[in-house]
């Protein structure tokens, strides 16, 4: 614990030793208490429809692919036309997800549905979403049984269902849902934020796709 | 790594000559600029987030202490393990006892400048611990020996006919015939090699953008996934970060991250950005068993409250150096340590000393584009002017340029003498170049007129002129 007094010590004689420490503690304690959301930008205040359609826009942009359902049962068919049109085998893999499970994968002859974690064999990936953000075509996916984080980074194929309903205008709201779910002050052990498929950058600044993580990222937005 | 910073003079006439390196600057120096231009010209709160952004730090800094202790308190409580660093040395010594304990013979890495400041690489390959570099950029320069020239773009100074060379030269196990000619196979081929090396690691190390003093999460940012792959798949994640890297809440990390990307790539928001708090739950599928968190502060609690505070806001964006005509012209190398550009100007002295790293701060124009597009508003040409002054009461810099600075100095508190000194000198020059009105050469000023021409003064000084117009002005007026 030396480096922890050491370098708490440096800090305090620097910044503080003519302010009241209770001041200082009091003006920490409220702002944990009271997370103010700063300044959200106006792009992403804008609702129903409207902001559905921003998401798809916003998400198109960063080189996702957009596809819109009317109900949760027409996802397993969308997830199948979406491999035959990419010529991929009939099989994904998934997280125990109950509303994924609600749905009627046995509908589709022939498709595989693996449960759990991902492996490198694993050529795509569903999952679905906690929430989306409008203003940035963001998707937000927390970790857990439902959804095990490799199902997000080892397939080449990432498909996440997203309800219209969970679609955000920014991410400060997706946070205050965050906090609803697991409480204040505490987090899913891994929360991710995706916007778009991977990329790099990394020779002579020409942005490619599919980097070390999922090389297409297809979104499945369910209307009703 | 070694501090090169005081060969800055030769590695920057070398970076000039070499065409390679000029050839990817000139890439560089294009694209960065117009896409962050493109992002914050479709923001138009950006200019007020920057000003949201630096409160948060700015707050967050006049309590660091107690941040970095409620951040503590909720590692801790969901299952990590916090490791305070004072030094360089200290933080080495933290990753290796954790890597030693896991009995790790490979460790996979994020990209992280803090391991680059504490040369963590060549530490571990001496211990007997392989590391392998993930990011693509990374990996690249890892292959080549070679440390990152830009912060956010570790291979900036590369173009891919020197990738390909250093691909064909490593995979040896691929067929020779392969075409490698475009950008697309060589990241194909990185992707390819790397894949297995996420599956065989025992330990993953990853940086931090943000630690969360509210919930313990430490933050990353990303675009390949290769920083993911690399702290999920390993049973034992390392996050190693810097103390000012904290915020307190999730809101002020969404805050800053608005102006983060945009400021760096011009994206909205990079394409993986990770919240992570501590080691796998109970029912977890998948992710790390350890959590490991090392703060390191490596002389940054000294700058707090002197003249370089506000360089503590920094996020690492890299906008500095994107907009710099100096790194653009010299490349990151020549500036001989980890980061280079504007915010390396400020940092690298404040880090490992201005005896050192002098040369520095003295390589900028002062033309203030840095500032002007630093998102967290830090008055780097300021802060580079205060390295100019204490590299001259210290005496460091050298005896020409002191007598120089004194000569001047004296005429300039004399401004009798200094008007007089310039009415003779101003029309003896001014005579002297002719017609041409410049000069391909003058006495004392080689080092101006060997790679340029002097324009020659106007016949009268700026204090003759301003007069004559404030009389003709004032004739006018009365007429």
């Amino acid at each position: 614990m030396s480096g922890r007094e050491a370098i708490l010590g440096k800090l305090r004689a620097a910044a503080s030793v003519s302010t009241d420490d209770a001041a200082r503690r009091e003006a920490v304690e409220k702002r944990l208490a009271k997370t103010p959301r700063g300044l959200i930008p106006a792009r992403g205040q804008v609702d129903g429809e409207e902001r559905v359609a921003l998401f798809c826009r916003m998400a198109e942009a960063v080189t996702a692919t957009v596809e819109r359902v009317k109900k949760s049962d027409d996802v397993p068919k969308a997830v199948t036309h979406y491999l035959r049109s990419k010529n991929l085998a009939p099989s994904v893999r998934m997280g125990d997800d109950r509303r994924l499970k609600r749905m009627d994968w046995a509908s589709q002859k022939s498709l595989e549905v693996k449960l759990g974690r991902a492996d490198p064999a694993d050529e795509v990936g569903v999952s679905h979403a906690f929430a989306a953000v409008a203003e940035t075509g963001t998707v937000a996916l927390p970790s857990g049984k439902d959804n095990p984080t490799t199902v997000n980074f080892v397939p080449d194929h990432h498909i996440i269902v997203i309800d219209a309903k969970d679609i955000a205008g920014d991410l400060e709201t997706v946070i205050s849902r965050l906090r609803r779910k697991y409480g204040r002050g505490d987090m899913p052990r891994l929360l991710n934020l995706i916007t778009g498929p991977s990329r790099s950058g990394d020779i002579e600044q020409t942005m490619l796709l599919g980097a070390h993580g999922p090389r297409a990222l297809h979104l499945i937005v369910v209307d009703g | 790594m070694e501090i090169q910073s005081p060969q800055f003079k030769q590695k920057a006439r070398k970076a000039i000559a070499d065409e390679q390196l000029q050839r990817a600057m000139g890439k560089a120096k294009i694209g960065f600029v117009g896409k962050r231009k493109k992002a914050v010209d479709a923001l138009p709160e950006f200019e007020d987030l920057r000003s949201s952004a630096r409160a948060i730090k700015d707050h967050t800094l006049e309590h660091l202490d107690l941040y970095l202790e409620a951040y503590e308190r909720k590692v801790i409580a969901s299952g990590g393990q916090v490791h305070w660093a004072e030094t360089a040395e200290d933080a080495r010594q933290a990753v290796l006892s954790i890597c030693r304990a896991a009995g790790a013979r490979t460790v996979t890495k994020g990209k992280s400048m803090i391991t680059e400041e504490i040369a963590l690489n060549d530490f571990l390959e001496k211990e007997g611990v392989r590391p392998v570099e993930t990011d693509l950029g990374e990996y690249i320069i890892q292959l080549r020996g070679e440390h990152p020239s830009h912060i956010i773009g570790p291979a900036l100074h590369l173009n891919k006919e020197q990738v390909e060379e250093d691909f064909r030269r490593v995979h040896t196990e691929l067929p020779a015939g392969r075409d490698l000619s475009q950008p697309e196979s060589l990241l194909g081929e990185a992707r390819h090699i790397l894949r297995p090396q996420y599956f065989q690691a025992d330990v993953g190390i990853t940086g931090a953008n943000f630690l969360v003093a509210e919930t313990g999460t430490s933050i990353i940012v990303t675009n390949e996934g290769n920083g993911d792959l690399t702290q999920t798949l390993p049973r034992v994640h390392i996050v190693v970060a810097s103390i000012e890297k904290v915020v307190p809440t999730l809101e002020d990390a969404s805050q800053i991250l608005r102006v983060l990307a945009r400021s760096a790539t011009g994206q909205d928001m990079s394409v993986y950005t990770t919240l992570s708090t501590g080691p796998r739950r109970p029912d977890d599928p998948d992710g790390p068993d350890e959590y490991h968190v090392i703060l390191l502060d490596n002389g940054r609690s000294s700058m707090l409250g002197t003249e370089f505070h506000e360089m503590l806001r920094c996020i690492r964006c890299g906008a500095c150096m994107n907009h710099c005509p100096v790194y653009h012209a010299v490349g990151g190398h020549a500036y001989g340590w980890v980061y280079p550009g504007p915010m390396g100007s400020v940092l690298t002295p404040s880090l490992v000393g201005v005896d050192k790293a002098g040369h520095l701060p003295n390589a900028s124009t002062f033309c203030g584009r840095c500032e002007s597009v630093c998102p967290m508003q830090i008055p780097l040409p300021r802060m580079m002017r205060h390295w100019r002054e204490r590299e001259f009461e210290r005496g460091l810099n050298p005896a020409t340029q002191r007598f120089g600075l004194g000569f001047w100095a004296f005429f300039a508190r004399r401004p009798g003498l200094y008007r007089l000194a310039t009415s003779m000198a101003i029309p003896a020059l001014s005579g002297l170049a002719g017609r041409r009105r410049w000069f391909r050469s003058l006495p004392f000023a080689g080092g101006w007129t060997r790679h340029r021409d002097l324009p020659a003064p106007e016949s009268r000084t700026f204090m003759q002129q301003w007069r004559d117009r404030e009389t003709a002005k004032q004739e006018g007026g009365a007429s």
